[in-house]
């Protein structure tokens, strides 16, 4: 008994001793180094006589900034909408057995991935110079059923939401192929042994699993889209950026309206991982680990965690004897 | 007794390449019959019973599910030959055949109950409340009432598979097909998957299955049918084939397992 008493004892004492933190004095220095270089740059940022800080508050809330943020945000949703439909086919007619299909997917990728997006832009935009109308009828034959000028269907938002939706369709089709593929092939053999046809399969068995592996690399590409859309001052779709050169244009105030579109990108892109979040916990489902709790569940959990320590207090409190009295 | 033919397998071929996987298979099945298909690993047992539900394309022969020829229209070609059927038909077919997989293949991202009620509501169109009482039903009957909103990895391999047999039952199929359907399971759990599959059997379903578990063929089937090299060696009752074997393949096989 003595004999294990004194190993337990040793032992013990060997634990405290590896348990005594080292000090790492470098670490301490290279840490204030880069806090102190951090807070120069803020504070030389705001004291800089260059930046004008009321502009910077008159424009945040400006009209014509919020229209610009609100097409930001319509651009970037219904591009994301436009490139998620396009890449899913791309995907499913890659993974098909049709070779026609396996190398038009292949082509598309190619080209929307092989040339630089800004092109692609400036590509729609000048559309009417390509074509100066568009129609739809027969090819080869003169039946036409409509007709009309390019420029008055592919206006500069159309040509926004094609380029940067055509060109996303092209990497998004890469994720929703991965997701796919993640799928173990016996899902597909189960679904179809219980009479379920391939597109019934596609839709309620493998897409649902494979959006577990989608949705965060999508998460990042909603985030890029979100910036892209800057990329269209060229073509003149009047979204943030646009709307922000355009005025520092008039007012010169370059830096200001700069510093305004700025924090109304991060804003955004803060504000995109929510969606994200919600989206990652419902497909989750099922996949062993507990869901983590929602922001709302979290404050509901503390707000009971607060109150049961407030009562408990207040049972314990001795000026007030009339609570445990109650309980 | 004579029972209708509910499978008839004429001279089933099937090569992936260069290799031969089977070789000519007849097999018959009655109706509420229980055949055991015995075999090597490797011999072709899980191909045939792939080729019945049209999982695997045959390259050659027949095979009839209630007088119904599977995957394929009576002389449709040009030549005359049989015809591949549109997906639609084809998973028509597989409606009425229920199967069960070595590794269960439960949807990950459905409870146990939504597994079974995910193909009767999308696919056979039933009535959600019917279909869910339904579930129940079929989950109190493989003992696991307590687990219709668990998610399957939450389970364990033997609850998982009685999941699934309770899957494949909710399409009220004429044949079910069990394919080594106690091979990935931890010894202990093996009872409560082979009992649930006993009483199936009782009931009076058709089923063919595919088992290492010589105990359960010989109580509990009709037929017993060992297979080698893509060939049926021989076939008959349990006390033939498997007390009784002519084969010197078949008690080498049996030694090897028993
Ligand atoms: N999809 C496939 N492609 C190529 N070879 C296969 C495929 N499926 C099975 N095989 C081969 O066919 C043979 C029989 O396989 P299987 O039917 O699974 O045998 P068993 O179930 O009797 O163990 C094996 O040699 C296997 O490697
Ligand atoms: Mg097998």
């Amino acid at each position: 008994m003595s004999a294990t008493d004194v190993t337990v004892q040793s032992t013990a004492r060997t634990h405290d001793v590896a348990a005594a933190p080292r000090n790492h004095p470098g670490r301490w220095i290279a840490a204030a180094a880069l806090v102190v270089l951090c807070v120069g740059w803020v504070v030389s940022l705001w004291s800089n006589p260059n930046i004008d800080h009321a502009t910077i508050a008159d424009f945040l809330f400006d009209g014509r900034i919020l229209q610009g943020v609100l097409l930001t945000v319509g651009l970037t949703a219904c591009s994301m909408l436009l490139a998620t439909a396009l890449a899913v086919a791309l995907a499913v007619m890659r993974l098909s057995a049709n070779p026609v299909l396996r190398v038009m997917s292949w082509a598309y990728t190619w080209f929307f991935r092989g040339t630089p997006l800004l092109v692609q832009i400036v590509f729609w935009g000048y559309l009417g110079l390509l074509y100066q109308s568009i129609s739809l009828g027969i090819p080869f034959t003169s039946v036409h059923f409509f007709s009309a000028n390019t420029n008055t269907i592919v206006t500069p938002f159309v040509a926004g939401l094609l380029a940067l939706g055509m060109n996303e369709a092209a990497y998004a089709s890469e994720i929703v192929r991965a997701g796919l593929l993640s799928v173990d092939n016996g899902q597909v053999e189960a679904a179809h042994s219980l009479g379920m046809s391939p597109a019934y399969t596609l839709r309620r068995i493998i897409v649902p699993q494979a959006m577990r592996v989608i949705i965060p690399p999508m998460g990042n590409e909603t985030i890029s889209m979100l910036k892209n859309t800057a990329l269209l001052q060229l073509i003149a779709v009047p979204e943030l950026y646009t709307r922000a050169s355009w005025i520092s244009a008039q007012n010169l105030s370059q830096v200001e309206l700069l510093i305004v579109a700025s924090a109304w990108y991060l804003l955004l892109t803060s504000v995109l991982s929510v969606p994200q979040y919600y989206l990652e916990r419902r497909y989750g489902r099922g996949a062993g680990r507990s869901l983590p709790v929602t922001p709302w569940q979290q404050a509901r959990q503390t707000v009971v965690r607060l109150r049961s320590r407030v009562t408990q207090v207040a049972h314990t409190d001795p000026r007030n004897p009339g609570t445990e009295a109650d309980s | 007794m004579t029972r209708s033919l509910l499978v008839e397998a004429r001279n089933v071929r099937k090569h992936f390449g260069a290799h031969h996987v089977l070789k000519g298979i007849d097999l018959e099945v009655r109706r509420g019959e229980v055949m055991c298909l015995l075999g090597p690993s490797g011999s072709g047992k899980s191909t045939f019973l792939r080729c019945i539900n049209h999982l695997e394309k045959v390259d050659g022969g027949r095979i009839y599910v209630d007088g119904e020829l599977m995957g394929y229209e009576e002389g449709t070609s040009p030549k005359g030959r049989a015809r591949e059927m549109k997906p639609k038909q084809i998973a028509a077919q597989r409606r009425s055949i229920g199967m069960v997989f070595q590794r269960f293949n439960l949807f990950p991202h459905l409870t146990a109950l939504e597994n079974i009620t995910e193909a009767p509501i999308g696919v056979a169109r039933h009535d959600r409340a019917h279909a869910r009482a339904r579930g129940m039903e079929l989950l109190r009957r493989v003992g696991l009432t307590d687990h219709a909103g668990a998610y399957p990895a939450h389970l364990s391999g033997g609850q998982q598979q009685r999941v699934a047999i309770a899957r494949a039952l909710a399409m009220e199929p004429k044949l079910m097909l069990f394919d080594e359907p106690t091979s990935a399971l931890d010894p202990e759990l093996v009872g409560d998957v082979l009992s649930v599959m006993r009483d199936l059997a009782r009931s009076g379903m058709t089923m063919i299955v595919v088992t290492h578990e010589i105990g359960f063929a010989r109580e509990v089937a009709d037929q017993v049918v060992f297979m080698d090299d893509g060939v049926v060696v021989e076939s008959g009752t349990p006390s033939h084939v498997i007390d009784d074997p002519q084969h010197e393949r078949t008690r080498a096989f049996l030694d090897s397992v028993l």
